[in-house]
């Protein structure tokens, strides 16, 4: 009846886990008494939940997002903790089978449910607004990427309490992850999450793909879209073209669990260096996925604080393209110690140097505006020129590793967790924290509490170094990843210094939490021109802040680059051209229930409890029959009656 | 190295002085290589490194610096609010990372070819064989020249070549003796091939740098390097221990799951590593469940690399 789901599995006796997931509960429980207290449910529910408008449907990913960082950053510290204690004969407080789970649940967690969501939801608040289209180009689709994602990150955190998560590390390598080595229900958590989160954000990349091309203001020609779409473009071009080969990586190992196939098995002709060379094809532009949409927001942030256009913009396009095509054709350096041959090596080694060349004019680039300019220090530009320093030292780092008999000596060492780390938190993370500040008084209509902002910045700046920089020495004294205990006394300075790097990084976050809380509560006093409060460029900034559920009352006709300070450079008069009937999509539970019933046969299928299954898939092919020939999917705003919103004082009054 | 000249090396030799003063303990590790393996592969890492240094460093002051002059407050600062286009200056900014990558290209691929892990080591001695199985969660060492075998200890002789031939019983591991030189991976049902030598006799830590399950973080080795007097003692002090290891002895060794001791086996079978290679199956970790019947196991061909 219910497969190998028994009581057993809630692992009552690790006071670790019980006291995280207690603490959860009650969490929940008062978030949900709150909802209730406050008779806030219908609001939730026809202004949230069902909602199928960009913006929200963004600010969603981002919270997501938010969220998972906290889970991934406990993770994180966690393991901190454990190296710093696990020295000579010390074991630290984390067993193995435990510890193995944190690290393969961090990267996950970091990677698809906080870096993923964060950039995601950044292009979909701010794509549509910056090229003047009124939406994307399939609301309901996006509302089901969404809640496909947040089916994912719920399914993986349902891990902690009920089962174990892998122990494999973050990408699940075979034959590890193969059921002989791996027979508990870790791995299926991992598959299953990732395919059905996958999914969502394979749709949410045809939407946005579409939207960009199909949607952009009337005169918008693909060579007058911000930087941002165009970063947004590539990265959205990345997903539809690589998260196909996740999928059909994951489905391939997900058959030889389930059914006993030998697609990466020891045995049976199986190959798991196959697994590898696929998990890479994807891994790899996966990279450029999330860092390109950071590169955007910083293009943004670094020409309106330095009251500038920026600098070449037609070579930042032509670098943001052939980062794109690049992408492709470095996977291999992922594993030179893999014995390929010289040749191979030696040729992946170049490529994947080649790829610095365009993100080195990317960096002149940002340097460059800032030529001449008048640059305002304000947080999004602190994390600027944060990520100019940090990610050119990560840059370095990794071409570094492009050189195949350099990598033979770091490969899987600190080294290279040191590196990724500094492109990831110097680029990805910088980024959207630049964004989030940037764009935060366009959604909500006031500004982010600066002072704080910038303390947030300068705990995360020097955190990174003090975590990171040990790790690369480390790495050149032999330490390689992944271990739970060591008995070379001569690691544990750096490892302590990476743990207070890792506790400044906290002071970070919980600041950033103080932050928000600050800055809702005092929000009156944070409105002033929230319109345009940093003299934006761009057209997301000559609409109401936040925007009407229409974007623009007026569809903008757009003659050139950086739209907006064009109108505001000519002094246009007030168009009195009439306003037009808008149709708005109506709200839509299809991406809620899609994700109810992928959260409930995601379960059945990993704890092989089948019925639950193949129920839970009847109903996810019923809803989407039952919407397909749904007509009465939008409602017609009049033109009076937009009139009437557009005088209003405040569209969300 | 192709790229070597006086003033680089140099350079590279404080920056090692540098690195090691502030390694407080630098006992082991990369920068301080006890062969040749390991000191071409560190000369190649600083040659990469240096240059990339002296090209970020001035980026990097450049960015602070533009920043600072040209904040807001600054009235000295000259405003161009229009200038947005310089042709010398792209033509620049895409030359100087062209440039860049196309001396550390070359030097990529000059590496690759003559640090290729499976090229024999040039040296008057002939190389001693060595064949590795990764299990869980030991290494096994098979000296098919000696008839001996042991589980983590690597005995060698110094300014000898050692020639391995890896593979793995289980799941897949990384080969790697940081104070030797770079690694490769040891993978079921296939075999590669690593190259190393260590011309200074010491004691040297071995691990797997690829993570393989919960006794990854045990799964060391001790290197002895001695002088060939030493390492013939070694083969004779292990061929004293007088445990054989065949097949099936062999069998029973990797079905076993568990952090290993330093054990030594003699006499050992003659194909014992082709053995291995042709029956890496799926075992199961875990220590409670039911071994995989050894007798059950299939044949399936061995996929070398070359």
């Amino acid at each position: 009846m219910f497969g190998k789901l028994t009581l057993s599995a809630i692992p009552l006796d690790q006071p670790i886990i019980m006291g995280t997931c207690l603490v959860l509960i009650f969490g929940i429980l008062a978030i949900l008494a709150l909802i209730t207290y406050m008779h806030k449910w219908t609001w939730l529910w026809t202004e949230w939940i069902t909602t199928v408008d960009h913006k929200r449907i963004g600010v969603m990913y981002t919270l997501l997002a938010t969220v998972m960082l906290l889970r991934g950053f406990s993770d994180a510290i966690m393991m901190r903790s454990q190296q710093a204690l696990a020295s000579s004969n010390a074991h630290g407080f984390l067993p193995p089978d435990h510890y193995d789970q944190i690290l393969s649940a961090h990267g996950t967690i970091m990677i698809f449910f906080m870096a993923m969501p964060f950039v995601i939801g950044l292009m979909n608040f701010v794509v549509p607004l910056q090229i003047g289209a009124r939406d994307v180009a399939f609301p309901v689709l996006n509302s089901v990427s969404f809640w496909l994602t947040a089916a994912g990150a719920l399914l993986i955190n349902l891990s902690l309490g009920i089962g174990e998560f892998a122990r494999t590390g973050w990408l699940a390598y075979p034959p590890l992850s193969e059921l002989p080595f791996s027979p508990g229900v870790g791995v299926d958590y991992y598959l299953w999450s990732l395919q059905i989160s996958g999914v969502g954000t394979l749709l949410s990349g045809v939407n946005l793909l579409t939207t960009i091309l199909k949607l952009r203001a009337p005169g918008m020609r693909l060579s007058m879209m911000p930087v941002f779409t165009w970063t947004a473009l590539a990265s959205n071009m990345l997903i539809v073209a690589a998260f196909p080969i996740l999928t059909a990586t994951f489905a391939m190992l997900l058959l030889d669990r389930y059914l006993g196939m030998h697609f990466f098995t020891n045995d049976g002709g199986g190959n798991p260096m196959m697994y590898i060379n696929l998990i890479w094809t994807w891994g790899h532009p996966e990279v450029y996925i999330l860092i390109l949409p950071p590169f955007g927001v910083f293009s943004e942030v670094i020409a309106t604080f330095s009251r500038k256009p920026l600098f070449g913009y037609r070579s930042m396009v032509v670098a943001t393209m052939v980062i794109t095509l690049l992408a492709f054709t470095t996977w291999l350096h992922h594993f030179f110690t893999m014995g390929s041959g010289a040749d191979v090596n030696g040729f992946f080694g170049i490529t994947t140097m080649v790829i610095a060349i365009p993100t080195g004019v990317k960096i002149f680039n940002w340097l460059f505006t800032m030529y001449g300019g008048r640059v305002r220090f304000t947080s999004p530009v602190l994390w600027t020129i944060g990520f100019m320093v940090t990610f050119t030292i990560g840059g370095m780092t990794g071409v570094l590793m492009a050189v195949p008999p350099a990598d033979f000596v770091l490969h899987n060492s600190l080294f290279l967790i040191a590196h990724f780390h500094n492109v990831i938190i110097g680029g990805v993370v910088f980024g959207c924290f630049a964004g989030l500040t940037y764009w935060f008084p366009k959604a909500f209509g006031f500004r982010l509490h600066e002072g704080l902002g910038k303390a947030v910045f300068w705990c995360w700046f020097f955190g990174f170094y003090l975590a990171f920089m040990p790790l690369y020495i480390l790495g050149f004294m032999g330490m390689t990843r992944r271990m739970n205990h060591y008995d070379d006394p001569a690691w544990l300075p750096y490892l302590l210094v990476a743990e207070c790097g890792a506790v400044l990084i906290m002071i970070g976050i919980l600041l950033q939490v103080t932050q928000l809380v600050w800055s809702i509560r005092h929000r009156d006093a944070l409105r002033d021109g929230a319109a345009d409060p940093w003299d934006g460029r761009t057209l997301e900034w000559s609409t109401t802040s936040p925007p009407p559920a229409y974007n623009f009352a007026r569809v903008p006709k757009v003659v050139g680059l950086d739209a907006y300070w064009r109108v505001k450079q000519e002094v246009t008069p007030a168009s009195t051209e009439p306003f037009e009937d808008i149709e708005i999509p109506k709200n839509s539970g299809l991406g809620f229930f899609m994700s109810f019933f992928a959260v409930i046969g995601g379960f059945g299928m990993i704890w092989h409890i089948w019925w639950m299954g193949v129920l839970a898939l009847i109903a996810f092919i019923a809803l989407i029959a039952w919407s397909s020939w749904d007509e009465n999917d939008e409602f017609e705003l009049s033109a009076a009656e937009v009139a009437r919103l557009e005088r209003a004082p405040s569209h969300f009054a | 190295m192709m790229f070597r000249n006086m003033t680089l090396s140099s350079v590279a030799r404080l920056t090692t002085v540098v690195a090691c003063t502030s390694l407080s303990a630098c006992s082991e590790g990369i920068f301080l290589p006890k062969g040749p393996v390991g000191s071409q592969e560190k000369q190649l890492l600083l040659e990469a490194l240096i240059p990339m240094l002296m090209v970020i460093t001035p980026i990097i002051l450049l960015t602070l610096w533009f920043a600072w002059w040209f904040r807001a407050s600054n009235a000295r600062a000259k405003y161009r609010p229009q200038w947005e286009y310089s042709g010398a200056i792209e033509f620049s900014i895409w030359m100087i990372p062209m440039l860049v990558i196309l001396f550390l290209g070359s030097l990529a691929w000059v590496g690759a070819h003559q640090l290729d892990p499976y090229q024999p080591l040039s040296s008057k001695q002939k190389p001693l064989v060595v064949q590795v199985v990764a299990m869980d969660w030991r290494w096994l060492f098979i000296y098919p020249e000696q008839g001996v075998a042991s589980v983590n200890e690597l005995a060698i002789p110094i300014d000898t070549p050692v020639s391995f031939k890896l593979t793995s019983a289980t799941v897949m591991n990384s080969f790697f003796i940081p104070s030797l030189g770079g690694q490769i991976y040891a993978m079921p049902g296939m075999q590669t091939q690593l190259q190393l030598q260590a011309n200074e006799a010491g004691n040297y830590r071995g691990l797997s740098a690829q993570f393989s399950g919960d006794g990854f973080s045990d799964m060391h080795f001790q290197v002895l390097a001695t002088d060939a007097a030493g390492f013939e003692a070694w083969v004779e002090r292990t061929k004293s221990a007088a445990t054989p290891l065949d097949a099936i002895a062999y069998d029973g060794l990797a079905a076993e799951h568990k952090v290993g001791e330093v054990t030594y086996y003699y006499p050992v079978s003659n194909d014992l590593f082709d053995h291995a290679v042709d029956h890496a199956t799926q075992r199961p970790v875990s220590a409670f469940a039911a071994p995989a019947s050894a007798s059950g196991a299939k044949l399936i061909p061995a996929r070398p690399e070359h």
